[in-house]
C-alpha cells in the first residue's frame, strides 16, 4: 500500500498527495530542506529567524490580514525549524484548501522582510532563547551537542547562539530565505479528504508561475571519527541533576539505523519516528532494560533515548532524570554497565520480538491524524524520500540480534560518546 | 459528523461510552474516575498523585513486572493522571490487543496492591518531579498564583504537592483514597477506535459489571464531586514574587477568580477568552506584546472552569527588563477590553474559529474519548459536540464584552512574577498601580 501520488512540477517542486477520506479535513505541509546546519558561523539561527518572519505578511497577504487568515476556517496553523529542514502546516476544513497553498505560495516567493517586522522579532526570539535557558536540561543539551560536534554544523543549537541573533541584519534573513525558499528545494504534501488530481491542478495553478530558482548550497563538512570520550560538567544553580550521553550515530539512510533504533527500543521502549507529535503516546518502557535498572531501582524519576531520522549522521542520545538524594555518578555508573551488557551479551530473541511488536504499533499511532501522515512523508521526503518511511517496516523486518549487538558495539563505544553532567549547586 | 456515541450504564452505576473509529486499527480506552487532589486530606497534599503513580504498579494477582511485560510485548501504553476532580486511567493499544488490554486496565481499576516498594519509589520520583518544578519560573509562577489567588480555599493548594507534605503520604492514605474515591458508580468508561460499539460495550459489561458484589470494596458512598466552595476573590491588586535570580528570564502569571463550568453564560466567557489570548498567536494579547512590542515569545490566557471556579490566567515570559512593561501591557489591553469592548470582528473571528475547529479537535480516537469523558463529567449531554456550533454562534458581542467586564479588572488582578526580577529592587521604578503585599 502506498496510496501517494507523487509529481513533480516544470519549475522543480514536488508535490505529494495522498487520499484520507476519513474526516473533512486537508492538511497541508510545505517543507523545504533547509535547517540549522545549513547556517554558517555569524548567523546560526537564521533559518529559525526566517521562519518566524515567513508569518509576517506577503505581497498579496497584507500584514493586519495574516491574523486569523486560517482560523477563520477553524483551522491551525504553525511551523518548525530543525537541523535539517523548516516546515510550514495548516490543517482545517477541505473547503480551505486553495486558501491553504495559498498561503504557502505566497510564503515561498512574496515574503515582505519589513525592517521593523525583523525587528520586533529579534526581540521575540532572544525570548524564545531565554526561555529554554531556563531549563537546565536543555542548558545541558546545547553544551552536549556542541561538545560532540567540532566540525559538521550540527553543533550549533537550531536557536542560533545569542550574539549572532543580536547582530544580524534584515539582508542575512532575506538573503537566506531568497537561497532557500525555492520550489527545486521544497515539497508540498496534501494529505485528507480530497482528491489527488485535483489537488495536483490546484498545486499547479498556485506555485506554477514561481520561478525555478538555483540549486541551493549544500553542507560540505563531515564530522571526523571522535577519537576520545568527551566530557561537559555544568555547575549551576538548581535543584535537580540531569545526566545525558551522546554518541555519534548514523544517518537514516545508512543500514545501521533500524539496528540501533531496535537497540534504543531495548534499553528505552520504542519511541517511533514521528518527532511532530511523537505519536501522542507515551513509550512502552516498564520492561525496558534502563528503565528498570534506573527507575524501578530509585536512582532515576525518568530516562529517555532518542535516536532521530537524520540527513547526515547525528547523535544517539540518552537523557537521565536523577532522583533526589542520587548522585550523577552512580547513574553513570548503571547506565554504562548496561551499555556493556549490551555489546557483550546481545539482545535476546524475546526482546526482539518484543521490540518489533512495539515499533509496528507506533508506526500505525505515528500516522494517527491526516497532520500526522502528511508530517510523516514530508518529514522523511526532506532527509531522503517518503518511500524510506513507508519501507521502514521492511527494514525492521530485517533487522537481526546479531545486527544490534554489532550496531550497538559499534555506535556505544567509549571513544565515540559525549557524557554531561548537570550538577546543581545550592543559590 | 456527529459523534453519536453510545452511552450504557451497567447495573453498578458504571457508565460506559462507545464510539467507534475505523481509521487506524488502534484504540484508546480512557476510565475516568470522580476523584482527585480535592479530596486530598488537609495534611497529605499529593495523596491523589501518588495514587495515580502507584495505582498501576501491581495489583492482587498481577506483579508490577508482568503488568509491564504484558503491556510493553504488545506495544501498548498505559498511564494513570490525576487532576483536581478526576483521575484517569488512559491506554491506547493496536485493536487486536483491546481484549487483553482492557483486562488489564480493569484489574488495575478494581483491585490494584499498593505495594510497599512501589510506594516508595514512586513517591520519591514523585518528589524529585517537585524538585524540578522549584527550578520552573513558569511551574513556580502559576503557583504562586493560585496561592495568592485562592487563599486556603481547596484551589489554592498544588495538585503535585510539596516535597513535605509527599513525604509524610504513607501506603493506607493511598488505600483509603482509593477506596473512597474508586466506586463503579463513580466512574465512566470511554472506548473509541477500531470496535464495534456493542462489542465495546458487552466487553466493558464483563469486565466491570459484577464490580460492587461481593468480593469488591464496599459501595455506596455518594458521588464524590460534592459542591465546591466559592472563592473569595481578591478585592484589590497583588502583586507575589518569587525571585529565581540565575534564571534567563521572567515567568509571569496574571490571573482571576474565574467562573464554574456550569456558570450559564460560559460559552461567552470561551468566545471571550479566545479573543482575549487564544485566536491566531494568542488573540489580543499576542498581538500587543508578542507582534507589536516584540517583548515576548509567549503570551496567552486561559480559561479553567470546573466544578468550582478555577483561574483566569493570562501568562507571558519575558526579560527581566520587560516585566513591567508586560504587565502594564496586560493592563491596557484589559482596560481597553473593559471600557470599549471587543469589535465586532473580532468576535466574530473567534467563533467561527471556535465552531470550525471542532472537527479537527475530533480527529484522534485520544481526542475524541478526552471529549466524551469531558461532557459525561460536566453533564453537557452526548450529543454536545452538537450542540457547540449552536452554543457559540449565540453569543453575542454584548455578551462576550459583559463577561469581560465581569472579570477582567486590572485593579483586582493578582499577578506573580518567578524569575531573574527582584520587586524590591525595583520598587522605584514602578508604576503606583502595583501593591506589593508579599
Amino acid at each position: 500500500m502506498s496510496g501517494v501520488r507523487e509529481t513533480v512540477l516544470d519549475n522543480g517542486l514536488k508535490v505529494l498527495v495522498q487520499e484520507v477520506h476519513t474526516a473533512p479535513l486537508a492538511s497541508v505541509w510545505c517543507w523545504y530542506k533547509v535547517g540549522s546546519k545549513d547556517e554558517t558561523p555569524g548567523v546560526t539561527g537564521v533559518s529559525h529567524w526566517v521562519e518566524h518572519m515567513n508569518f509576517k505578511g506577503t505581497r498579496n497577504i497584507p500584514r493586519d490580514q495574516v491574523k486569523g487568515i486560517i482560523e477563520k476556517f477553524g483551522g491551525s496553523w504553525n511551523g518548525y525549524t530543525w537541523i535539517d529542514q523548516t516546515t510550514y502546516l495548516e490543517t482545517a476544513s477541505k473547503d480551505a484548501l486553495d486558501r491553504m497553498l495559498f498561503i504557502e505560495a505566497e510564503r515561498m516567493d512574496a515574503c515582505l522582510y519589513d525592517p521593523a517586522d525583523c525587528e520586533s522579532e529579534r526581540t521575540v526570539i532572544i525570548s524564545e532563547l531565554q526561555g529554554g535557558e531556563n531549563d537546565p536540561e536543555q542548558l545541558l543539551d546545547t553544551e552536549v551537542n556542541a561538545t560532540a560536534f567540532k566540525v559538521h554544523p550540527y553543533h550549533h543549537p537550531t536557536i542560533g547562539w545569542l550574539s549572532d541573533l543580536q547582530t544580524m541584519t534584515r539582508e542575512d534573513l532575506y538573503g537566506h530565505y531568497r537561497r532557500y525558499y525555492v520550489p527545486s528545494n521544497a515539497t508540498i504534501v496534501v494529505v485528507g479528504d480530497v482528491a489527488a488530481d485535483d489537488v495536483v491542478k490546484r498545486v499547479a495553478a498556485q506555485f506554477g508561475a514561481i520561478a525555478p530558482g538555483s540549486r541551493p548550497p549544500r553542507v560540505r563538512q563531515v564530522e571526523p571519527p571522535q577519537q576520545a570520550e568527551r566530557r561537559v560538567v555544568l555547575r549551576k544553580e538548581g535543584t535537580a541533576a540531569y545526566w545525558k550521553a551522546a554518541f555519534h550515530a548514523p544517518a537514516f539512510s545508512d543500514e545501521d539505523f533500524l539496528p540501533l533504533l531496535v537497540a534504543d527500543a531495548v534499553l528505552n521502549g520504542a519511541a517511533g519516528v514521528n518527532i511532530w507529535s511523537g505519536g501522542g503516546v507515551s513509550r512502552p518502557q516498564r520492561s525496558a532494560r534502563l528503565y528498570r535498572a534506573l527507575v524501578d531501582g530509585g536512582l532515576a524519576s525518568s530516562v529517555s533515548g532518542a535516536l532521530m531520522p537524520t540527513e547526515h549522521p547525528y547523535l544517539y542520545s540518552l537523557s537521565v532524570n536523577v532522583a533526589a538524594g542520587r548522585t550523577l555518578a552512580a547513574v553513570e555508573g548503571v547506565v554504562l554497565e548496561e551499555v556493556a551488557r549490551l555489546q557483550r551479551d546481545g539482545i535476546t530473541p524475546a526482546e526482539l520480538a518484543k521490540v518489533n511488536a512495539q515499533l509496528r504499533a507506533r508506526f500505525v499511532y505515528d500516522g494517527d491524524s491526516v497532520t500526522d501522515i502528511a508530517h510523516q512523508l514530508g518529514f522523511f521526503e526532506t532527509i531522503g524520500s517518503w518511500r524510506a518511511y513507508h519501507g521502514l517496516g521492511a527494514r525492521l523486518e530485517a533487522v537481526t540480534a546479531e545486527a544490534v549487538q554489532a550496531a550497538a558495539v559499534k555506535y556505544l563505544a567509549p571513544a565515540n560518546r559525549t557524557i554531561g553532567w548537570f550538577e546543581p549547586v545550592d543559590a | 459528523m456527529a459523534l453519536h456515541p453510545k452511552r450504557t450504564v451497567l447495573g453498578n452505576g458504571l457508565a460506559v461510552i462507545a464510539k467507534a473509529n475505523h481509521t487506524t486499527p488502534a484504540v484508546s480506552l480512557l476510565i475516568g474516575v470522580r476523584a482527585g487532589a480535592y479530596s486530598d486530606p488537609a495534611d497529605r497534599e499529593g495523596t491523589a498523585a501518588l495514587c495515580a503513580r502507584v495505582l498501576d504498579r501491581g495489583t492482587i494477582t498481577r506483579p508490577a513486572g508482568v503488568i509491564a511485560d504484558d503491556l510493553d510485548g504488545r506495544g501498548a501504553s498505559l498511564s494513570v493522571v490525576t487532576g483536581r476532580h478526576q483521575m484517569a486511567i488512559s491506554a491506547t493499544c493496536l485493536a487486536d490487543d483491546f481484549g487483553a488490554v482492557l483486562a488489564l486496565a480493569a484489574d488495575v481499576a478494581r483491585h490494584p496492591a499498593f505495594p510497599d516498594a512501589e510506594v516508595a519509589t514512586r513517591r520519591a520520583d514523585l518528589i524529585t518531579s517537585i524538585r524540578q518544578d522549584e527550578d520552573n519560573p513558569a511551574a513556580m509562577a502559576v503557583d504562586a498564583l493560585a496561592r495568592a489567588l485562592y487563599g486556603s480555599h481547596p484551589y489554592g493548594r498544588k495538585v503535585r504537592g510539596s516535597a513535605a507534605s509527599v513525604e509524610g503520604i504513607r501506603r493506607q492514605d493511598l488505600v483509603r483514597f482509593y477506596q473512597k474515591g474508586f466506586q463503579p458508580q463513580a466512574i465512566t468508561v470511554v472506548v473509541v477506535g477500531d470496535v464495534a460499539e456493542d462489542a465495546a460495550t458487552a466487553a466493558i459489561a464483563k469486565a466491570f459489571g459484577d464490580w460492587g458484589s461481593s468480593g469488591d470494596p464496599p459501595s455506596g458512598l455518594p458521588r464524590p464531586d460534592a459542591a465546591v466552595p466559592d472563592a473569595v476573590a481578591p478585592a484589590e491588586r497583588r502583586l507575589v514574587t518569587v525571585p529565581m535570580m540565575s534564571k534567563a528570564q521572567a515567568d509571569l502569571a496574571y490571573g482571576f477568580v474565574g467562573i464554574r463550568r456550569a456558570h450559564p453564560d460560559y460559552t461567552s466567557f470561551s468566545v471571550m477568552n479566545n479573543a482575549l489570548g487564544q485566536y491566531a498567536i494568542g488573540g489580543r494579547l499576542g498581538d500587543s506584546i508578542r507582534e507589536r512590542q516584540g517583548m515576548a515569545y509567549y503570551v496567552f490566557s486561559s480559561l479553567d472552569a470546573s466544578l468550582g471556579a478555577g483561574p483566569f490566567t493570562i501568562r507571558a515570559g519575558v526579560s527581566a527588563d520587560n516585566v513591567e512593561r508586560a504587565i502594564a501591557s496586560i493592563d491596557a489591553e484589559l482596560s481597553a477590553v473593559v471600557q470599549s469592548g471587543f469589535t465586532a470582528q473580532e468576535i466574530d473571528e473567534s467563533k467561527s474559529y471556535l465552531v470550525g475547529s471542532l472537527p479537527r479537535q475530533l480527529e484522534t480516537n485520544a481526542a475524541i474519548a478526552s471529549f466524551l469523558l469531558n461532557a459525561d463529567f460536566f453533564d453537557l449531554g452526548l450529543d454536545y459536540d452538537e450542540r457547540v456550533p449552536g452554543l457559540v454562534q449565540a453569543v453575542t458581542l454584548e455578551a462576550a464584552n459583559e463577561a469581560a467586564r465581569r472579570l477582567l479588572d486590572p485593579s483586582r488582578a493578582t499577578i506573580a512574577v518567578a524569575g531573574p526580577w527582584n520587586h524590591e529592587a525595583r520598587e522605584s521604578h514602578e508604576g503606583q498601580a502595583i501593591r506589593k503585599t508579599s
